[in-house]
C-alpha cells in the first residue's frame, strides 16, 4: 500500500525532475538573491561604475593592471584560506609563508639552482609549514587559531633572520618572470586558474566533499570513517603552498622580495575576501569563486579610494563596515535558504 | 538452531577509572532483530561502539559469523558488513541527500582525481529510497531541510545500501513523534521481512520497539542482566524489571541477584 502511495506521489509531481530543472535555472543565475557569488559580482560592478564616475583614471589600463595584480595575489591566498575555513580551521600564518617562500627561492637560485627549480624549492618550506601546522593542530588538538598564531611569529622571525632584514631583487630573465606573474595579465591568469581548479575540487571531487563534511559535522564525518585529520592537514598544506606561490608570483611582479611584505595585512585581506565572498568561519560552507570576487571587491575599494583621494584611515573603516554588513547579509541569506529556498 | 551472525564474549571497557561495560556477552543470529534495552548510562552506547570498531574493548573477543575478529577501526568493521546508525546520524547538513548516502563510498571517475559521479549517485540514491519506501521531496535537497524522521530514514537507508549484514541502530526513535516513528519502524519491518540483515536496536523506550524485536536484552550497570525471546516475555515483565532497578537505585533492599531473572 505504501508503494502505491509512492507511485501516485511521483506521478503527480515527479519531484526529482522538478528539482533538476530548478537546479538548472539556479545555475543560469536567475535567483541572484540566493546566490552568494552573484551578489558579490553585482557589488563589484556597482563599485566600478561608481569609481569610474568619480575618478576617470579608474579604468585606465595602468590602474586596471595595478588593481588586477593586487586582487590576484589576495585571491590566490584566499582560495587556500577558504579550503581551511571550510574544514573548520583557520590559517593566520599565510602572510608570513608568502614572505618566506620567495626568499628561499632567491637563495636557492643564488646557490646555482636554475630559477624554474628554485621556484619548486621555494615552495617546499611552504608545504612543510602547512604539514607541521596541520599535525600540531590535529594531533595535539590545539585550535588552529593558536597554532598558526605561533607559526606566524616563528616564520616572520625566520625570514627576517636569514634575509638580514634587507630586500633582494630576483633576476630571472623576461621569460620566467612573464610566466610566473611578472605582469598583471600573467598573475590574473594564475589567479583565475587556481580559482577554477579549487572550485572544481571543492564541488566536484571527493576531497572537496570530505572537506565540507569535516567542517560541517566533525564527529559525524569521523563516524562514517572519513579521515578528518588527514583532510585538515591536507588543506593546511594546500593553503600554505598557495600562500608561498602568491609570494613568488608577487616577487616577479614587483621585482623585489621584501622580508616585511605580506604579513598579517595580506592574510586578513584574504580571509576578508573569503568572508565577503560567502564563506562561513564556522566551517562546512564556502565558495572559492566567491572569495575570488571578494578579493576583486576589496581591490576595487582600496584602489578606488586611493584614486578618489580618500585616506587609508577611511578605507579601513569602510572595509570593516563592509565585512560586518556582508556577514549580516550572509546570515540572513542562509536563513532564507533554510526556510524553503533552493539548493 | 539459526545461524550465528555476531557474538561478543566477555567484553569489558573502562575509560580511566570508569567501567562502562563489565564482562558482557552478546549474541545475534542471522536475520534476527535484537532489542538492546537499558537506562541512560547503562553501557548501551559503549557496547554499540565496540561492535562498530569505534572503541576497542579493554578485554573480550568478538566473532563475526564464527570467526574471531579484532574490530580495529570503523572502516574495518564496515568492511565486514557492520553498519552503525548513530544517534547523531552522522549526516552532513551542508551536503545533499544523495551525497550523504554515498559518504565514504562515493562513485567516482577520473582516477586519482577522484571526481564525483553525481548523476550515478543521484540515480542510485533515488532508487534505493524508493525501494525502502522512504519519502522525501528530492535527493538534491540539503539534509538540513529534512525532518528528524526523514533524516533517520536516510541514515538507515544509507547503511542498508552499503550491504549491511548487521545494522546497529542507536536510539532510532529518540525524540520522534508517532508518525515519524511509524516511518522508521516501517523501514525496519521491511528489512526484517527480507531477512538478510540482522539488526540490533538500542533503545530506552522499549514499548515502541517491543513488537519489532525477536529477542530482548536488558543492560544494567554495564552488564546484560536479562536475555529472552520476545514471545517469552512481555512489556509488563520488562517494566517490572526496570521499576526494580529504580527501587534499587533509591536504596530499597533488593539485591542485584534478584534482578537476574534467567
Amino acid at each position: 500500500m505504501a508503494t502505491d502511495k509512492a507511485a501516485t506521489v511521483s506521478q503527480r509531481e515527479d519531484p526529482p525532475r522538478r528539482a533538476e530543472r530548478r537546479g538548472l535555472v539556479r545555475r543560469l543565475g536567475t535567483s541572484v538573491l540566493r546566490s552568494r557569488e552573484a551578489s558579490v559580482a553585482i557589488a563589484a560592478i556597482v563599485l566600478v561604475i561608481y569609481f569610474q564616475s568619480t575618478a576617470p583614471a579608474f579604468l585606465s589600463s595602468g590602474n586596471v593592471a595595478n588593481l588586477a595584480g593586487y586582487a590576484a595575489t589576495t585571491s590566490i591566498i584566499a582560495a587556500g584560506e577558504v579550503m581551511v575555513l571550510i574544514s573548520g580551521e583557520v590559517d593566520l600564518s599565510a602572510g608570513q609563508v608568502y614572505a618566506l617562500s620567495p626568499f628561499v627561492m632567491y637563495y636557492a637560485h643564488e646557490a646555482g639552482v636554475p630559477f624554474i627549480f628554485a621556484i619548486v624549492i621555494g615552495l617546499i618550506p611552504a608545504a612543510l609549514i602547512g604539514l607541521i601546522t596541520g599535525l600540531i593542530t590535529v594531533v595535539f588538538e590545539i585550535p588552529s587559531f593558536i597554532t598558526t598564531l605561533g607559526t606566524l611569529f616563528l616564520i616572520n622571525g625566520l625570514t627576517l633572520t636569514f634575509s638580514g632584514g634587507y630586500p633582494v631583487q630576483p633576476d630571472a630573465g623576461p621569460t620566467i618572470a612573464a610566466i610566473f606573474g611578472g605582469n598583471a595579465l600573467s598573475q590574473i591568469i594564475w589567479a583565475l586558474g587556481i580559482t577554477l581548479i579549487f572550485q572544481f575540487v571543492l564541488v566536484k571531487t571527493r576531497w572537496g566533499m570530505h572537506t565540507i563534511a569535516t567542517g560541517g559535522n566533525l564527529i559525524g564525518a569521523k563516524e562514517v570513517g572519513i579521515k578528518t585529520g588527514l583532510v585538515k592537514i591536507g588543506n593546511f598544506v594546500l593553503c600554505s603552498l598557495l600562500a608561498g606561490l602568491a609570494g613568488i608570483l608577487d616577487a616577479f611582479r614587483i621585482g623585489s622580495i621584501d622580508p616585511l611584505a605580506g604579513g598579517t595585512e595580506i592574510m586578513f585581506m584574504a580571509i576578508a575576501s573569503a568572508v565577503i565572498g560567502g564563506t562561513l568561519l564556522t566551517g562546512g560552507s564556502g565558495t572559492i569563486v566567491g572569495a575570488f570576487l571578494g578579493a576583486i571587491v576589496l581591490g576595487i575599494l582600496k584602489d578606488g579610494f586611493t584614486l578618489s583621494g580618500v585616506s587609508a584611515y577611511a578605507f579601513d573603516m569602510i572595509l570593516g563596515g563592509a565585512i560586518l554588513l556582508t556577514m549580516l547579509i550572509n546570515v540572513r541569506l542562509s536563513r532564507l535558504r533554510a526556510a524553503g529556498g533552493k539548493r | 538452531m539459526s545461524e550465528e551472525m555476531l557474538r561478543g564474549e566477555h567484553l569489558s571497557k573502562s575509560f580511566g577509572r570508569v567501567t562502562a561495560l563489565k564482562d558482557t556477552s552478546i549474541r545475534l543470529d542471522k536475520g534476527e532483530v535484537l532489542g538492546l534495552l537499558g537506562d541512560n548510562g547503562a553501557g548501551k552506547s559503549t557496547l554499540l561502539k565496540i561492535l562498530t570498531g569505534f572503541h576497542q574493548p579493554s578485554s573480550g573477543k568478538i566473532f563475526i559469523q564464527g570467526k574471531e575478529q579484532a574490530l580495529r577501526s570503523v572502516g574495518y568493521a564496515r568492511s565486514l558488513g557492520i553498519e552503525p546508525v548513530y544517534q547523531d546520524l552522522a549526516l552532513i547538513n551542508e551536503l545533499s541527500v544523495y551525497r550523504n548516502m554515498f559518504l565514504r563510498r562515493e562513485l567516482m571517475f577520473g582516477g586519482f582525481l577522484r571526481i564525483l559521479n553525481d548523476s550515478a549517485m543521484r540515480k542510485q540514491a533515488k532508487e534505493q529510497l524508493r525501494q525502502m519506501g522512504v519519502h522525501i521531496p528530492s535527493v538534491d535537497v540539503e539534509i538540513s531541510r529534512l525532518s528528524g524522521g526523514q533524516r533517520q530514514a536516510i541514515a538507515v537507508a544509507r547503511s542498508v545500501y552499503a550491504n549491511a549484514k548487521v545494522l546497529l541502530l542507536d536510539e532510532p526513535l529518540a525524540a520522534m513523534g508517532v508518525k515519524e516513528s511509524t516511518m522508521i519502524l516501517d523501514v525496519i519491518g521491511r528489512l526484517k521481512e527480507k531477512g538478510d540483515v540482522s539488526v540490533i536496536i538500542v533503545a530506552h523506550n522499549y514499548a515502541q520497539i517491543f513488537d519489532f524485536c525477536d529477542r530482548i536484552n536488558l543492560l544494567q550497570n554495564g552488564e546484560i542482566t536479562f536475555d529472552r525471546r520476545t514471545k517469552d516475555t512481555s512489556v509488563e515483565e520488562l517494566t517490572s524489571l526496570v521499576v526494580n532497578e529504580y527501587r534499587t537505585a533509591r536504596g530499597t533492599k533488593t539485591s542485584r541477584s534478584d534482578l537476574n531473572i534467567q
